[in-house]
């Protein structure tokens, strides 16, 4: 019974502080990371590159998912607004429910299931193969040459896909509200135009998209870079760069939500 | 810059390395002239790529010196470290191609990543370093594409690419046919005498090397159990050597992993 307990008592703490050293050698990374970034910019082409892969491969995911939510949106919204006799506000529900929230947090979900991913797999596969080794070896740095593109390609493409997704949502809403149900145009519009701010709604769903980029974007290069270089090590590497991204982002919403929007009428 | 005994280009003193509990070397003493080849032989998990981690600053010993073409390395900061490393090449057990780039371009990395030479040098540059080690024809290949040999050959092209001092091998044998060992053996010969290289070969394929090398140092239990000549190690009637030599399964390097008494285990005494 004491035994018992005692293991119990043991495994926890072997729980808690392995958690706390990888939350240790996580932010050691970063700093480590923060110092190669200077090199890494001025290698714009290596940037361009991952740019390619990770942000330009993932637009026709994020176009196709945000025209579908904005068609969703529409036809919820739609039923709602219409009980109380203001369906034209429809354009205004959408577009504030993209760029204020949808936009940066699904295009963060996506990009973590659909590039994020990749980029763990490939640095770990790098660092399993010893192609990291021998970059190193050749007096390459791997976290100027190889990591920080990666994780700079992270925060470049994800405000840029949260405003192609938000766009795409509203040309979902317009079709589905305009076209087929029959609200009037002006009004779904001039409405939206009239109550959708720059600074607090589009700048603010920006400014989500580039945190949400750097948490990805870490978390993504992170679990590459220390996977263990076996088969299993990077599968399950790849698993727990999306989960812990996701929920990352969604904790993240909820903070920077709170500290953006609490108290703003 | 340069070591007071310049014929010396490798010399490691009292080196222990250990990793976690696991001693692996418990006080090395080598040294290694200008223009040797040497090869490092003793048994899996002896130490011998921990030794060329030490000699390269990949790893840092716990205690004693390592001093490479006069620099004490485990004390050099990181920028220090890669100038002696642009000194350094190295040829990985499976070769470590890039393999996101063509066999081109691998072996163009170096020189795009450390010179400032125009493209169209770097191409005569790489074409030569291809045409030595007889590949330029596969130049256009992804890596995926090679046998393990031509792999094995690329990495040695791209490994030698900025002329280095000194060369590291650290199983350059492994998994190959004997046609591409006999093949890399031969480069590994000719490049040395051509660049004036010291090269420090991990290996445990005895027969190529001892065609090969000028030195032969087995490691065993952390240390250097013997310092000697090729010819020596075909007549030795050292056991360890013996065992090593002709393919012995048991002797002093024994064939069971430490366990329990087999008896008692298998009848669940």
């Amino acid at each position: 019974m004491i035994s018992q307990l005692a293991e119990f008592f043991q495994d926890l703490g072997h729980f808690v502080t392995s958690r706390i050293d990888r939350l240790g050698l996580a932010a050691r990374f970063a700093g480590l990371l923060l110092l190669a970034l200077g090199v890494s910019i001025r290698r714009a082409s290596l940037i361009v590159r991952e740019v390619y892969f990770s942000g330009v491969r993932s637009l026709s995911i994020v176009a196709v998912s945000g025209l579908f939510v904005g068609m969703v949106l529409a036809v919820q919204g739609y039923e709602v607004l219409q009980r109380y006799g203001s369906a034209e506000s429809l354009g205004v529900i959408v577009a504030l429910s993209l760029v204020r929230e949808l936009g940066p947090v699904v295009t963060a979900l996506l990009f973590a299931g659909r590039a994020s991913s990749a980029v763990t797999a490939e640095i770990g596969l790098m660092r399993a193969t010893e192609q990291l080794a021998a970059m190193d070896m050749m007096a390459v740095d791997p976290l100027s040459r190889v990591v920080a593109p990666r994780f700079l390609a992270a925060i470049v493409s994800m405000p840029l896909l949260a405003a192609i997704f938000s766009t795409a949502g509203v040309i979902g809403a317009w079709i589905i509200g305009v076209q087929l149900i029959g609200i009037d145009d002006g009004a779904f519009w001039s409405q939206m135009q009239a109550n959708v701010d720059v600074r607090i709604d589009v700048l603010n769903g920006l400014l989500k998209s580039i945190v949400f980029g750097t948490a990805v974007g870490l978390i993504s290069v992170f679990e590459g870079y220390f996977a263990a270089p076996t088969a299993e090590g990077i599968a399950s590497a790849t698993t727990r760069t999306v989960v812990i991204s996701s929920l990352s982002v969604l904790l993240l919403d909820l903070v920077l939500t709170v500290m953006m929007f609490r108290g703003l009428s | 810059m340069t070591s007071p005994h310049t014929s010396e280009m490798i010399a490691l003193k009292d080196v222990r390395f250990s990793y976690a509990d696991r001693s692996i070397l418990k006080g090395v003493n080598l040294t290694i002239k200008k223009g040797e080849i040497v090869a490092i032989m003793g048994g899996s998990g002896g130490g011998k790529t921990t030794l060329l981690g030490l000699i390269s600053g990949r790893l840092k010993p716990q205690s004693g010196s390592v001093i490479v073409d006069g620099l004490d390395v485990p004390k050099l900061n990181k920028s220090n470290l890669y100038g002696l490393r642009r000194k350094i090449g190295m040829l990985f057990q499976f070769g470590a191609l890039f393999t996101d780039l063509s066999v081109f371009d691998n072996i163009a990395f170096p020189y795009r990543e450390q010179t400032n030479l125009p493209e169209d040098i770097i191409r005569s540059l790489v074409l030569l370093k291809l045409e030595a080690v007889g590949l330029r024809g596969a130049k256009d290949l992804k890596p995926a594409e090679l046998s393990g040999g031509m792999a094995r050959r690329v990495a040695l092209a791209r490994a030698v690419a900025l002329d280095p001092a000194v060369m590291l091998y650290d199983e350059p044998f492994t998994g190959l046919d004997p046609i591409s060992v006999g093949i890399i053996g031969r480069l590994i010969k000719r490049l040395n005498r051509a660049l004036g290289m010291t090269s420090v070969i991990v290996t445990h394929d005895l027969n190529e090397t001892l065609r090969l090398v000028d030195r032969v140092v087995v490691l065993s239990d952390g240390k250097i159990h013997r310092d000697m000549a090729p010819e020596q190690i075909r007549t030795t009637d050292d056991p360890f050597i013996r065992q090593f030599a002709d393919g012995l399964p048991d002797g002093p390097v024994p064939f069971h992993y430490p366990g329990p008494d087999y008896l008692s285990e298998i009848l669940g005494r």
